[in-house]
């Protein structure tokens, strides 16, 4: 689905991304975990287009993707829950929504709205109120039915538990956890490793600008380096 | 807290045809038919500004535009000063996307910093080039003619009767435009950008270009609004080029409330209407209506009308 191969990353003079390789495959969450400045957000931010590439690939779906403008990937199938969410906070829940699919215009629109209420119900109940006033979590929803709504077959999500109390956190992976059944194949950035891996397939672990261990998340859990440095067991 | 667009054009209708009736003098159909004109170009800030985010300094440039269009185009191509106005809304779209385009691919003050140079430009050009423009002395414009085809069917009005109604129309169509735009997936999408830019290019719009797109259609507002005032006064000078009109436009907009056309449109009628109130205050006239702006903006930062409503419905709870 989404392959990586070499790709770096420079803020200026100064290289973020040294070289980063990963593959996602259809159908899998996969999970990059690692430590506040790893380079996880930067990673996404190529993938979106939002940040120049200075080498390496992306490919995705067989046809590269590197130089495709960020506006024209979501048309390809990758969607996108940026960092901090950013949902339209001035504009009601419905027109966040109806922004989400607005390369659309085509009668699945209500349907695939339908469906996003029917995953968030409270986002059905607010949806003629302004997404600013939503709380934190309802905002995280909100992003990423907002997302859904492209009809995305690759879901890219930063750092979706954020700010958010436990128990909030928990129902957010549920979520990503249920898109796998949606058929939506999601590339999970995350320094909540924990969380993240018990829900992912597979996990690559990011630190300072290089992918350091990859594996199954299995592995990567029992893995007594992650434990130490991520797990804090 | 938005009044929905059937409430705003209703009420927009019913302030146009009810004000008459208070007008002590024929003179207040030539203030009000001023204000409409103004109103139209600040209704394209809303646009621009309001959902877009992206600010405008050379408004004036594109007033001019369609505001000379209606002078010189009956003379040299022999056209009705109707199709004038419409070729200066057509050139105005063309210059704005000419004058945009490099630009707005950038993020932050640039447009306003162009806007303000091309507004120059074009003052200095109507100002020098008096073969053509008749330079600062100004150039006489040919009559519009529909008030006479409105004396033939039996309707009789006056020209400033005449004028402030025809405006007020124009107002009336230009903001019904406006609010739909509001509502449609391009106005979504102007007002997602002027949020958050990355949000809206991960979901698909292409941010440039739809910026670009907010710069000509309030381009051609301003030249429309323009035209009017050249078909009404007769007589059009380089002055309505300045960038003292640029800003004055803008400054309309914001004081009402650059979010919504009812808001702007407020602005634009204290701002015209102020001057004829302040002149009591004589020499000291302008620093008064400094005095005004200024307290407006650091009391009521969300523009009037929306810090009125926000204060009578706090007192109403």
């Amino acid at each position: 689905m989404l392959s990586v191969e070499g790709l770096r990353s420079r803020y200026g003079r100064i290289e973020v991304l040294h070289g980063i390789d990963l593959s996602v495959g259809s159908g899998e969450i996969v999970t990059v975990v690692g430590a506040n400045g790893a380079g996880k957000t930067t990673l996404l931010r190529c993938l979106s287009g939002v940040q120049p590439v200075s080498g390496g690939q992306i490919t995705f779906r067989g046809e590269p993707l590197t130089s495709v403008p960020a506006f024209r990937r979501i048309q390809r199938g990758l969607a996108q829950s940026p960092e901090g969410r950013q949902i339209f906070t001035n504009l009601t829940v419905e027109e966040n929504l109806r922004l989400g699919a607005f390369i659309y215009d085509d009668d699945r629109v209500g349907q695939d709205m339908q469906d996003a209420f029917a995953m968030f119900p409270i986002l059905r109940d607010k949806r003629d109120l302004p997404a600013g006033g939503l709380s934190g979590g309802q905002q995280q929803m909100l992003a990423i039915a907002r997302a859904l709504m492209g009809r995305p077959s690759c879901l890219l999500l930063d750092e979706p538990s954020m700010g958010l109390a436990p128990i909030l956190v928990a129902q957010i992976f549920d979520v990503v956890k249920n898109l796998k059944s949606l058929g939506v194949t999601v590339l999970l950035v995350e320094q909540n490793a924990f969380g993240a891996l018990s829900i992912a397939d597979r996990g690559y672990v990011m630190e300072t600008g290089h992918i350091t261990l990859s594996g199954t998340a299995e592995d990567l859990i029992a893995d007594p380096r992650i434990r130490e440095a991520y797990l804090g067991v | 807290m938005r009044l929905s667009k059937q409430a705003t054009l209703l009420v927009l209708a019913a302030l146009i045809v009810v004000a008459p009736i208070f007008f002590p003098s024929g003179y207040y159909f030539r203030v009000g038919s001023l204000l409409f004109v103004n109103s139209l170009a600040v209704v394209g800030v809303v646009i621009l500004t309001g959902y877009a985010g992206q600010i405008s300094l050379g408004h004036a440039g594109f007033a001019a535009i369609g505001a000379y269009a209606c002078a010189l185009a009956p003379v040299h191509l022999h056209v009705h000063p109707s199709i004038a106005a419409i070729i200066g809304a057509v050139l105005s779209a063309v210059v704005a996307y000419l004058v945009g385009r490099p630009i707005l691919r950038l993020k932050g003050y640039y447009l306003a910093v162009a806007s303000l140079g091309f507004g120059i430009l074009v003052s200095m050009v109507l100002a020098n080039e008096i073969a053509i423009t008749g330079g600062p002395d100004g150039i006489k414009v040919p009559e519009l003619g529909l008030r006479a085809v409105l004396a033939d069917w039996g309707l009789e009005l006056t020209n400033a009767q005449f004028w402030y109604a025809f405006s007020g129309l124009v107002l009336l169509v230009g903001s019904w435009l406006a609010l739909n735009l509001y509502n449609s997936p391009t106005g979504r999408a102007l007002r997602g950008l002027h949020e958050s830019e990355i949000a809206a290019r991960t979901v698909g719009v292409d941010v440039a270009q739809a910026k670009l797109v907010a710069f000509m259609i309030s381009a051609v507002y301003a030249s429309v609004s323009g035209s009017l005032l050249a078909l009404q006064n007769r007589l059009i000078t380089p002055d309505i080029a300045g960038y003292m009109h640029s800003i004055e436009i803008v400054t309309m907009a914001v004081l009402g409330g650059v979010g919504s056309v009812l808001g702007a449109i407020f602005g634009a009628s204290i701002l015209t209407l102020l001057p004829q109130l302040l002149t009591v205050f004589q020499e000291y006239e302008q620093v008064m209506l400094g005095l005004v702006m200024m307290l407006a903006m650091i009391f009521m930062p969300r523009g009037l009308l929306p810090s009125i409503v926000g204060l009578v419905r706090g007192r109403g709870e």
